[in-house]
């Protein structure tokens, strides 16, 4: 099988959200509804999910979940991870076996915890920590991936389209109070599982509807602080842009979305002298992490969802509410099947990021 | 006839509506894409949300949406009238040639982007709220007309209207201070033979959404186009 970046594959996307501000618990039957009448958008080579709040009796634990070729790396992996971490617990990820998935890894699943010799040995803040171990898995050990890696939320994905993979890993029996769904129709490459979005590292997950130009640009700036870019597709480098601006650089999330769709200069000038030397100042200081192309994206973090367009809106991205729950998707139908009363249907502009976050405490 | 929508592709759906007969109505409509495409003397209601390029290539067909619609809606279109009782995604009317579009509400990004004239074949789109950035884009040729009836407190044009724009004419109404239009174009107010050009399309408007004429009237129209025949003339060889 030819791997990404062995084979160009011409283009489209589905994306999905749904979120509770209350911290309601869904099960995930109405966001894999909502891809079905976006089934053309993809293609059939990968489909995927990001759940929020679905181990709540984990939640202490970082949750890895690991697709492996084979039993033996599967060993070696296991083996860096009981030398890094206190597994608390290890299982496979339990599926359904239906026809339209096919080709299927080892797919497990590790509740894990970092041991505390080792971060006060390493003088390393328990996440960074977290973040670099995702990173050596996924570039040192040849046929394992870390394709999830947060605290009380979990990714789940598969070459399919997104309907069939949302059956595959049975999502109806887990209950997140977030949602995201994305359905790939791959712009240059092949499609395999691990290509598949969500592209997470942490707790910040990424679903894409676009081809972003800025890729080379982008992942060469961000090599430098340590992440690796395996998987030769453009969503990855967003997960990790998103990670280095919001957990290492603490910018607030408008100020993230400022950095990665920068308002045109022309816009900057025409604020208030204040705003502007902020903007203008971001636009600076990251100008290697502004993103081009098209993009439409949802992040997803522990507590929360932020939609973003890119600033000349090459995509399609609308947004609905009711009651306590707000919807994201790339077309309208996609809302309408997960709540047919939905109100406030709007269209935000390119540039302009949507933020819902669950009620402290409620997560 | 009746078609009821729900969980049909939208191939079936087509090859249902093709053979529907002149008048149709299509219920429980769910994101089926390019509904009505190339269909030339039928009228078609549609209830629920038509999937993107509804009525491409549209050919003398009416279709009436009592909802919003999607992206690229009337993309190419030769003749016929699209009414949406709603909100309109990016792209309406995208590269349309000939025929009508409808707006009620508001409009998404790039409206009648790529819009072109040519002998009879005239295009009007009209948008009752507001429209969104890049609004007539490259536009060619035909009419782009937005009312401003939206009460999101919103400008009645985002930015960077009329980029690109060589042909055909754009209709604003009320104040467009503020609004920053491209060198290549000239914004002048409306004079009488503009109004009375306007008058049947915003009739029609009226009469679809059941808005008083008079009021729509009652306001200063702003008309844009292009400063020469071909602005572009000496932009890269002289032609």
């Amino acid at each position: 099988m030819q791997l990404e970046g062995q084979i160009r594959i011409p283009s489209g996307c589905a994306i999905s959200a749904i979120i509770s501000k209350e911290g309601n618990r869904m099960t995930g039957e109405k966001i894999i509804q909502s891809m079905i009448p976006m089934h053309d958008r993809s293609n059939g080579l990968g489909g995927g999910f990001a759940a929020y709040g679905i181990y709540p009796e984990y939640r202490d634990f970082y949750a890895f979940h690991i697709f492996f070729q084979d039993d033996s790396c599967r060993v070696e992996c296991e083996k860096f991870l009981k030398d890094s971490f206190e597994i608390v617990k290890a299982e496979t990820i339990p599926y359904r076996k239906i026809p339209e998935i096919t080709d299927i890894p080892l797919i497990w699943r590790y509740y894990v915890a970092p041991l505390s010799s080792i971060l006060s040995r390493l003088q390393l803040d328990e996440k960074e920590y977290v973040a670099r171990c995702v990173m050596q898995i996924n570039t040192r050990i040849s046929g394992a991936y870390v394709f999830s890696s947060g605290k009380n939320m979990g990714t789940f994905k598969a070459v399919g389209f997104p309907e069939d993979v949302g059956r595959f890993y049975r999502l109806d029996e887990y209950e997140a109070y977030a949602w995201t769904a994305h359905g790939r129709y791959p712009t240059n490459t092949p499609g395999w599982w691990g290509g598949a979005h969500p592209f997470t590292l942490l707790d910040y997950s990424i679903v894409h509807n676009g081809e972003i130009s800025s890729y080379d640009a982008n992942r060469r700036f961000i090599e430098m602080f340590g992440y690796k870019c395996t998987l030769q597709t453009d969503t990855e480098v967003i997960a990790y842009i998103a990670d280095y601006l919001l957990r290492r650089q603490g910018l607030t999330l408008e100020e993230t979305a400022s950095v990665i769709a920068a308002p045109f200069w022309s816009d900057i000038e025409q604020k208030d002298p204040k705003t502007a030397e902020q903007l203008t100042f971001l636009r600076k200081v990251y100008s290697n992490l502004l993103i081009t192309g098209p993009f439409s994206i949802i992040l997803g973090f522990n507590g929360g969802l932020m939609a973003l367009n890119d600033r000349l809106k090459l995509r399609s991205m609308v947004v609905a509410d009711k009651d306590d729950k707000v919807f994201i998707a790339s077309e309208e139908a996609a809302i309408r099947v997960m709540e047919p009363d939905a109100e406030h249907i709007y269209a935000p502009a390119g540039g302009e990021p949507v933020i819902i976050k669950v009620k402290e405490g409620a997560y | 006839m009746v078609i009821d929508a729900k969980d049909m592709s939208f191939t079936t759906l087509n090859e249902q509506l093709r053979s529907a007969g002149e008048e149709c109505e299509i219920n429980g409509c769910i994101g089926q894409r390019f509904i009505a495409a190339g269909n030339g003397t039928q009228t078609i209601t549609i209830n629920g949300v038509p999937g993107n390029a509804l009525g491409a290539y549209l050919t003398g067909a009416k279709i009436i949406v009592n909802g919003n619609a999607q992206d690229a809606v009337g993309d190419t279109m030769n003749s016929g009238t699209i009414t949406i009782h709603g909100n309109i995604g990016d792209a309406a009317g995208y590269a349309m040639r000939g025929g009508q579009i409808y707006i009620k509400g508001n409009a998404g990004y790039r409206a009648g982007i790529h819009m072109k004239a040519y002998k009879e074949k005239y295009p009007v789109i009209v948008i009752g709220g507001r429209a969104g950035n890049f609004l007539g884009e490259y536009q060619a040729g035909g009419l782009i007309v937005v009312l401003g009836l939206n009460t999101d407190g919103k400008p009645i044009v985002g930015g960077f209207p009329c980029t690109g724009m060589h042909g055909g004419k754009m209709v604003l109404r009320g104040s467009v201070e503020g609004i920053h239009f491209p060198h290549q174009t000239n914004a002048r107010k409306a004079t009488p033979e503009d109004l009375a050009e306007l008058r049947p399309y915003l009739q029609t408007y009226c009469s679809s959404f059941d808005y008083p004429l008079e009021e729509l009237l009652n306001s200063e129209f702003t008309v844009i186009t292009p400063n020469s025949k071909n602005p572009y003339k000496q932009m890269y060889v002289a032609n």
